[in-house]
């Protein structure tokens, strides 16, 4: 077969987000409109410019990890787990199978295990007094939490993989650029079966402080609830949140030879990178629209078959205006006709974790034939004057969707996902 | 065209055509490169720091960095010394591959580095001003110093670079993973891809991190902390450094003009579930080779010398050894690790070893283990010792594993940059 014949579905879905906890509280949470931002509750944010966070309400023994492995995992290795093994019985592949080689796992993170990492160095540094830290209060997993690797580790141990693992960390992108190297393994050969997503838990000091210190979070602490409000005049930064989305990735032929449902097809793909600036943002929005006019040339699709777009909306106006303008750059009179949301307006911005969450999201809204709203969009921004779907979710008729992504670094990234057969040229 | 770019027909050529090295060998191909043949060690006594302390006080380290020359001024404090050991290694490649980034298509050029653990350094820095002063004591970089992705992210803005960029992290598997997704990248639509990886954790918190492996040697004798595959083999020493090379579409090189030091033939990865980080079992190192060969339309008695993973810890290098004597039979191949050089770089190990492998290609020589006596009991490889030896190979395999069971395997071949095979 060549790679254009392999295809690359989704047949299982598992999520850790705020607001709930597995796949169906997430998909009720995102059509109900409802936030789940608040005051952050896991550690004491007094003394920070940002105190709201999207948190994941998420005890760990009861989501079915043993004592070791919530020792052994920092939180972001703990959702990715879960969120992996729900996804694998929701698709209802055997793992670990026959041919272990022939499975994969791509996870992506941005910060990996920064919070593990953080609390072990309050300690060993006794608080921050000592720059020479004390090893004899290592803990032994120490490393695991200095390496992001360990996240796609603990995730292909669930799955007794063999083949390559990977874990991609392109900053908010992350999430969306682990599957599309996922959708690259299958295409090319290597792999049948990919344990796709991403994880971050980044709800810590030093994390809320470094996006203080550059005023990206939002300083809207009165109104937790509404903090996070994209495309909305009124917004004033991102809202932090966490999670996981593992999904598993299937090469098309062999999910249809055990029976599998499939939730999507990944259509096309395609990054770019703006080489202009570590976190900021050029107005015309020119190198997403790039990644978008590539991902699209690659689905074999045209702008007019796009009839949902899962936005980046972080709800910063540099963000907001960027996209924007990159989504009437690439699609044109499409970009004003086409439903658009961003769900960061209800669980906030996980950084590379969110990119596999709003997948999973278009897989399900491919599933229900339900766009989920932009929460919180009551006061439209003048420069920002497409159809975003505030407040309420709405049904609608959808073949295929698009999803984007930009992240610190310049990271620009696009993917198509469409219903089963819902390629160009056959009957969807 | 498939749905990431792959387009129909068969996989084009990736050539190297440029090196940058930043390593405690030295700075720049050509210094390294003196030092593998000379077997010149650039481990010693941790310096950055005091490590009287530390139950590990020896490591190789970057001599005579100078971030302020090497470095564009503004960049030197919005970024991590890992940072600024790509931005040099990467500037010094594009030199070395001729190749100006200005005249090429800006979305046919990409970014994809290694990283096992960013910004260490900066990140002690910054938590401890915050433990210490409070969080307005963080200071703004601190947003883009310490993720994993700031080498890429910068690179990628230092030179235009705006086709579809990337991070791998595999620990030290992670530089091979790297240059396979380099070779992806020609694959789909770019023409040259910066790649490679560097590490830089060489700071307090960065180095007890690392201890809780128990993977570090804790012998003082620099000359004796690392001997892989030798019966008084005692783990590793961390080290500091890595490569950058330009990968670049055979094609579009040759339109260029430019020669290459080799190609790269074959990679593959693979990954032992059940590695608890003492002792990957070696059918899935053997599994890698062999797929890495057949990636290449290879067999075993193609490949001339093999550069080890050599972990240096015990039961690692004989699951290596085994692997090694199982696919190419009991002695069938020279095999060689100048990396006790160095010591383990992370993800600038296996990219410092690729490059030595394509300098050795071009010099014609395999150069040998610097350091080593009584080869381990059970090893039954062919270890080049003592100095390296003029074969003229024409094919090098690399191999790395990352810790927690990551496994890779990328086969060069030899290109059309001759190298002088003894420095002048």
């Amino acid at each position: 077969m060549t790679p254009a014949d392999r295809r690359a579905v989704i047949t299982g879905v598992g999520a850790v987000a705020p607001g709930g906890h597995g796949r169906e509280a997430y998909w009720d949470l995102l059509t109900a409109g409802r936030t789940a931002t608040r005051r952050i509750s896991l550690f004491d944010p007094a003394g920070f410019r940002s105190r709201v966070a999207a948190e994941c309400d998420f005890d760990p023994l009861a989501a079915g990890l043993t004592p070791q492995e919530v020792r052994r995992m920092d939180r972001a290795g703990q959702f990715a787990v879960v969120a992996a093994r729900e996804a694998v019985a929701d698709s209802g592949i055997e793992l670990p199978g026959a041919d272990p080689e022939r499975v994969a796992v791509s996870i992506g993170s941005a910060v990996g295990c920064t919070t593990g990492l953080e609390e072990e160095y309050a300690v060993l540094s006794d608080g921050g007094r000592h720059w020479l830290v004390d090893h004899s209060y290592g803990v032994p997993h120490l490393y695991g939490h200095m390496v992001p690797s360990t996240l796609a580790v603990e995730v292909a141990r669930q799955a007794g993989a063999e083949g390559p693992v990977a874990l991609i960390s392109t900053g908010c992108t992350s999430g969306l650029d682990a599957i599309g190297h996922a959708v690259q393994l299958i295409e090319e050969g290597t792999a049948d079966v990919v344990l796709a997503g991403a994880t971050d838990a980044p709800l810590s000091p030093i994390t809320s402080a470094c996006f203080d210190a550059i005023k990206a979070t939002t300083a809207n602490n009165d109104d937790p609830e509404h903090a996070s409000r994209p495309f909305d005049g009124r917004r004033d930064g991102f809202v932090l949140g966490e999670g996981s989305a593992v999904m598993v990735i299937e090469e098309l032929e062999s999910a249809r030879r055990r029976g599998a449902t499939v939730y999507a097809e990944i259509l096309g793909f395609a990054g770019r990178s703006n080489a202009f600036h570590m976190t900021g943002l050029k107005p015309d929005g020119r190198e997403m629209a790039e990644a978008i006019r590539v991902a699209l040339d690659r689905a074999r699709l045209d702008p007019g078959d796009i009839d949902y777009i899962n936005a980046h909306g972080s709800g910063t106006k540099q963000n907001d205006r960027h996209e924007t303008a990159a989504f009437k750059r690439s699609l044109g009179q499409r970009a004003r006709e086409v439903p658009i949301s961003s769900i960061k307006s209800m669980i906030g911005h996980s950084l590379g974790a969110i990119g596999s969450l709003e997948i999973a999201a278009c897989a399900l809204a491919l599933r229900h034939q339900v766009v989920p709203p932009t929460a919180n969009l009551s006061t439209p921004d003048p420069e920002c004057d497409l159809d975003y779907v505030p407040v309420t979710a709405r049904e609608h008729r959808m073949d295929r969707v698009l999803s984007v992504g930009s992240g610190f670094g310049g990271f620009q990234t696009a993917m198509v996902l469409g219903r089963p057969s819902a390629r160009h040229g056959e009957a969807a | 065209m498939s749905a990431s770019g792959i387009r129909p027909g068969r996989r084009g050529r990736s050539v190297v055509t440029g090196i940058g090295v930043v390593a405690p060998t030295g700075i720049g191909a050509a210094r390294h490169w003196e030092s593998v043949l000379a077997g010149k060690s650039g481990i010693g006594r941790i310096t950055r720091f005091d490590p009287t302390g530390y139950p590990v006080r020896v490591a190789g380290e970057v001599p005579g960095f100078r971030a302020g020359e090497q470095v564009p001024g503004r960049l030197v404090p919005q970024t991590d010394r890992f940072t600024h050991f790509a931005l040099a290694a990467a500037e010094d490649a594009l030199a070395d591959a001729a190749a100006d980034p200005a005249t090429l298509p800006e979305y046919e050029m990409a970014v994809v580095t290694a990283s096992s653990s960013g910004g260490t350094e900066f990140g002690q820095h910054e938590m401890e001003n915050l433990y210490q002063q409070g969080s307005s004591w963080v200071g703004a970089y601190q947003s883009i110093a310490w993720f994993y992705a700031a080498t890429t992210g910068q690179v990628s803005i230092r030179h235009g670079m705006r086709g579809p960029c990337g991070v791998i992290c595999g620990e030290q598997a992670g530089g091979l993973d790297a240059l396979g997704q380099s070779r992806r990248l020609l694959d789909t639509g770019s023409r040259l891809v910066l790649s490679g990886g560097t590490d830089a954790s060489l700071c307090p918190y960065g180095l007890v991190a690392q201890l809780s492996t128990g993977h570090l040697s804790t012998e003082d004798d620099p000359a004796r902390a690392y001997l892989p595959f030798d019966a008084a083999a005692s783990g590793f020493v961390p080290g500091e450094g890595g490569a950058i090379l330009v990968v670049e579409n055979a094609e579009a090189a040759r339109a260029r003009g430019v020669p290459s030091y080799g190609e790269l033939l074959g990679y593959a990865a693979g990954f032992d579930p059940t590695a608890d980080g003492t002792a990957a079992r070696h059918s899935v190192l053997v599994s890698v080779i062999h797929r890495a060969l057949t990636d290449a339309g290879l067999t075993p008695d193609a490949v001339d010398m093999v550069f080890a993973d050599a972990s240096g810890v015990p039961a690692e290098d004989l699951a290596e050894a085994r692997a090694i004597t199982e696919v190419f039979g009991p002695g069938g191949v020279p095999v060689t690790a100048p990396k006790t050089l160095t010591g383990r770089l992370y993800a600038g190990g296996a990219a410092l070893d690729v490059a030595t492998a394509l300098l050795a290609l071009s010099a014609g020589v395999v150069p040998h283990t610097a350091g080593l006596g009584r080869p381990a009991p059970g090893c039954e490889i062919d270890l080049v010792l003592d100095r390296p030896r003029q074969t003229d190979p024409r094919t090098a395999l690399v191999l790395a594993r990352g810790h927690g069971g990551f496994t890779s395997a990328l086969l060069v071949g030899a290109g059309d940059r001759p190298l002088r095979a003894q420095p002048a």
